[in-house]
């Protein structure tokens, strides 16, 4: 504790002097605002607008190029990006560990199927149309999340990270039993989404001479839930929410010394990032078409840990970085698993390309946290430094 | 009575090698402050050594060999990758814990495959049976070895001197180091203490009624994190007390499954932690945890 107060101090003061050079360690909004502000300002600005312009369109363009097994890989990767900016706001920028996120995304996941699919055979449904259930279902996981704030408020770092994996031993339990919501074992089939005349399903579109299907369609609600989503958190950690988060990771006493209401922003932020949990969860229902409790489990939470870890902690970007980076990874494993050497088909005996990939992100998290702390987006940061610093 | 009486003896019985796994993680918490969620994979290397090498030479030898093993391997991760840490975060530090889990777990689990591994005990199926009430003898066995176990750690942990340095670390690092108390053995024989400990009860979490080890024990491990919190992280009589609630919540829950009904099948591998959040309502820091006296 006296360290961390230690720590506390000197970031502070490395800030304001405004040397910002070396960001003095925790990567907090005055840190970044104060580096900046030393790059001339006009150029950087131009660069940064042109490289993210040049970016967005090729995403926008992609789905005209790629098959379906990339489209798929991708939109996991999006979906995947909202869940870690969820938890990058709640373990990255207020150190609060959760390894509870996989039930929140269930939340998500199920909760659209219900509101959105139709009464039939055993399962119950409400059959609301498609931009209702979107929206209540994210109402719902952070209603879950927010049922959980006694806890959440209260229990830090990784004394939460227990409590929240009873969560996830709640929602196997759950999604396992409640047959005629979940469909049980097997799960259940989710409803086409359809919004403002589109139905995201295989229905074929001709675009441009390029057939559209669900994964083409679906690319774009993607690409703009990623965007509003990464524009919401970047907001929230850059103003006065992010900086009472920061506080409260770095050094709780002063933080509430100062005026800042701990337990009701942890609890706030668990419900938030409940929120964006259960947006993921929809959309990687959408991807599936089917939704199964196995896929909820504990590795899944250990997946986003990994995510915004081997990304950057803390960050919009590095929870996008990570995202990517960790879904990309046994796809890309899988595709080329016969190109590669060490890894061989699943059940043959060898190291199957999933068991590849836990390999490396587990590698990658340790090495990371050791030798890189701040995760891949601190990398290229510093690399953009130092040629600067060059130049 | 007796249904309620082999209950409570078999939920004693397995809540003494939850202690025994928790014990080991608060141990660890204490000497080094990291919450390590390695442990369900130092269980299984254990369990995994001690089931493949029985055959060769033997249960006894297989033990020993696995405890040495489990203990040689939490010792190497402090070693590589504990101490390589120089931020302040411990939070960030019980993410690598998880990394270093992902790594093992998923090596031993493809080691395992599909296999059930049984463990060749000594004490088979045999049942002792005393008036009414029968209770497998693995389960007594494994009530005693906890016992006594624990109770030899307890000893050490007051009277020698690895047990005061021990005590020293967790109470103020600096000041110990400053006596001349070596952090870096400190830790590094607390992970080894601890990787000992899992494999004991790796052991009797894989021997009757249970067929033998398989990829899900590491998530029967799992439950003792419910034991430890629920004790409170920095408390040895915790991690014991912890254990014993969870131990027999489980197995009353497993077994008045069918007047359960209502709240659908397999409620006894839940309650553990519907138990701990519970407990965390009322007192946040666990039952017999340091409760934080800063309030602002």
């Amino acid at each position: 504790m006296s360290e961390s107060t230690t720590a506390a101090t000197t970031g502070s003061a490395g800030t304001a002097k405004a040397s910002g050079a070396s960001g003095a360690g925790s990567a907090t909004g005055r840190g970044r605002r104060a580096r900046a502000r030393v790059r001339p300002p006009r150029r950087a600005a131009a660069y940064t607008v042109a490289a993210a312009a040049a970016g967005g369109l090729l995403l926008l363009a992609l789905p005209f190029y790629l098959d379906r097994f990339w489209l798929q890989a991708g939109l996991l990767a999006m979906a995947a990006a909202i869940g870690a900016i969820g938890l990058n706001l709640l373990t990255g920028a207020t150190g609060q560990l959760s390894l509870g996120h996989s039930f929140f995304l269930a939340v998500g996941a199920y909760g659209y199927c219900v509101l959105a699919g139709d009464t039939g055979g055993e399962l119950t449904g409400l059959g609301l149309p498609g931009w209702l259930a979107v929206t209540g279902a994210v109402a719902l996981a952070g209603a879950a999340g927010g049922l959980f704030s006694p806890i959440a408020g209260r229990l830090r770092g990784a004394y939460l990270g227990i409590a929240t994996l009873a969560l996830v031993f709640i929602g196997q339990h759950v999604l396992l039993n409640a047959h005629d919501l979940t469909g049980g074992y097997n799960g259940r089939p989710v409803p086409p989404l359809s919004l403002l005349g589109i139905t995201f399903d295989d229905t074929e579109t001709v675009v441009a001479a390029v057939p559209f299907q669900s994964m083409e369609k679906l690319w774009y609600a993607g690409l703009v839930l990623l965007a509003v989503c990464a524009f919401f958190a970047h907001g929230v950690l850059r103003d006065r929410p992010g900086r009472a988060l920061n506080a409260i990771r770095d050094h709780r006493i002063a933080a509430g010394v100062m005026g800042v209401p701990v337990a009701r922003q942890r609890a706030g932020v668990f419900v938030l990032s409940s929120m964006y949990a259960g947006l993921a969860g929809v959309l990687l229902a959408l991807v599936f078409q089917q939704t199964v409790p196995e896929y909820f489990g504990i590795v899944l939470a250990l997946e986003y840990l990994a995510m915004i870890v081997i990304g950057g902690l803390g960050s919009v970007s590095g929870a996008v970085t990570g995202a990517v980076f960790v879904t990309l990874l046994p796809q890309i494993l899988t595709r080329y698993s016969e190109a590669l050497p060490l890894v061989s088909a699943p059940g043959t005996g060898g190291v199957a390309p999933g068991e590849m990939s836990r390999y490396l992100y587990g590698a990658a998290i340790v090495a990371i946290v050791l030798f890189l702390p701040g995760g891949l987006v601190r990398l290229a940061a510093r690399r953009g430094h130092t040629k600067k610093d060059e130049a | 009575m007796t249904t309620f009486v082999e209950l409570l003896l078999s939920g004693l019985s397995i809540g003494s090698v939850y202690a025994l796994i928790a014990l080991g993680f608060v141990i660890i918490f204490k000497a080094t402050e990291v919450v390590n969620f390695a442990h369900a994979s130092l269980l299984l290397a254990g369990g995994y050594l001690t089931a493949v090498l029985r055959d060769d030479i033997g249960f006894w030898a297989a033990l020993l060999v696995g405890v040495a093993g489990a203990a040689a391997v939490g010792a190497l991760v402090e070693f590589l990758v504990i101490r390589r840490y120089r931020g302040h975060d411990h939070s960030v530090l019980a993410i690598v814990t998880i990394g270093v889990d992902i790594v093992l777990v998923t090596e031993l689990t493809r080691q395992i495959g599909a296999r059930v591994l049984p463990m060749g005990d000594p004490w088979g199926a045999q049942v002792l049976t005393l008036g009414s009430v029968s209770i497998p003898q693995t389960r007594v066995a494994a009530f005693v070895t906890a016992a006594l176990i624990i109770g030899a750690f307890l000893l050490a942990f007051r009277f020698t001197s690895w047990g005061v340095a021990m005590r020293a670390v967790a109470e103020h690092p600096e000041t110990a180091a400053l006596m001349g108390i070596r952090l870096g053995r400190v830790s590094s024989s607390a992970w080894a203490v601890a990787g000992a400990l899992a494999t004991v009860a790796a052991l009797f979490l894989t021997v009757f009624p249970t067929p033998g080890l398989e990829r899900g024990t590491s998530l029967v491990a799992l439950k003792a994190f419910p034991a430890a919190i629920l004790g409170g992280l920095d408390s040895t009589t915790g991690a014991l007390v912890g254990g014993l609630v969870i131990g027999v919540t489980q197995s009353m829950a497993a077994g008045y499954q069918s007047d359960l009904t209502f709240l659908g099948r397999g409620i006894g591998d839940l309650a553990p932690y519907l138990v701990m959040l519970l407990v965390l309502l009322v007192r946040p820091a666990g039952l017999f945890g340091t409760r934080e006296l800063s309030r602002v």
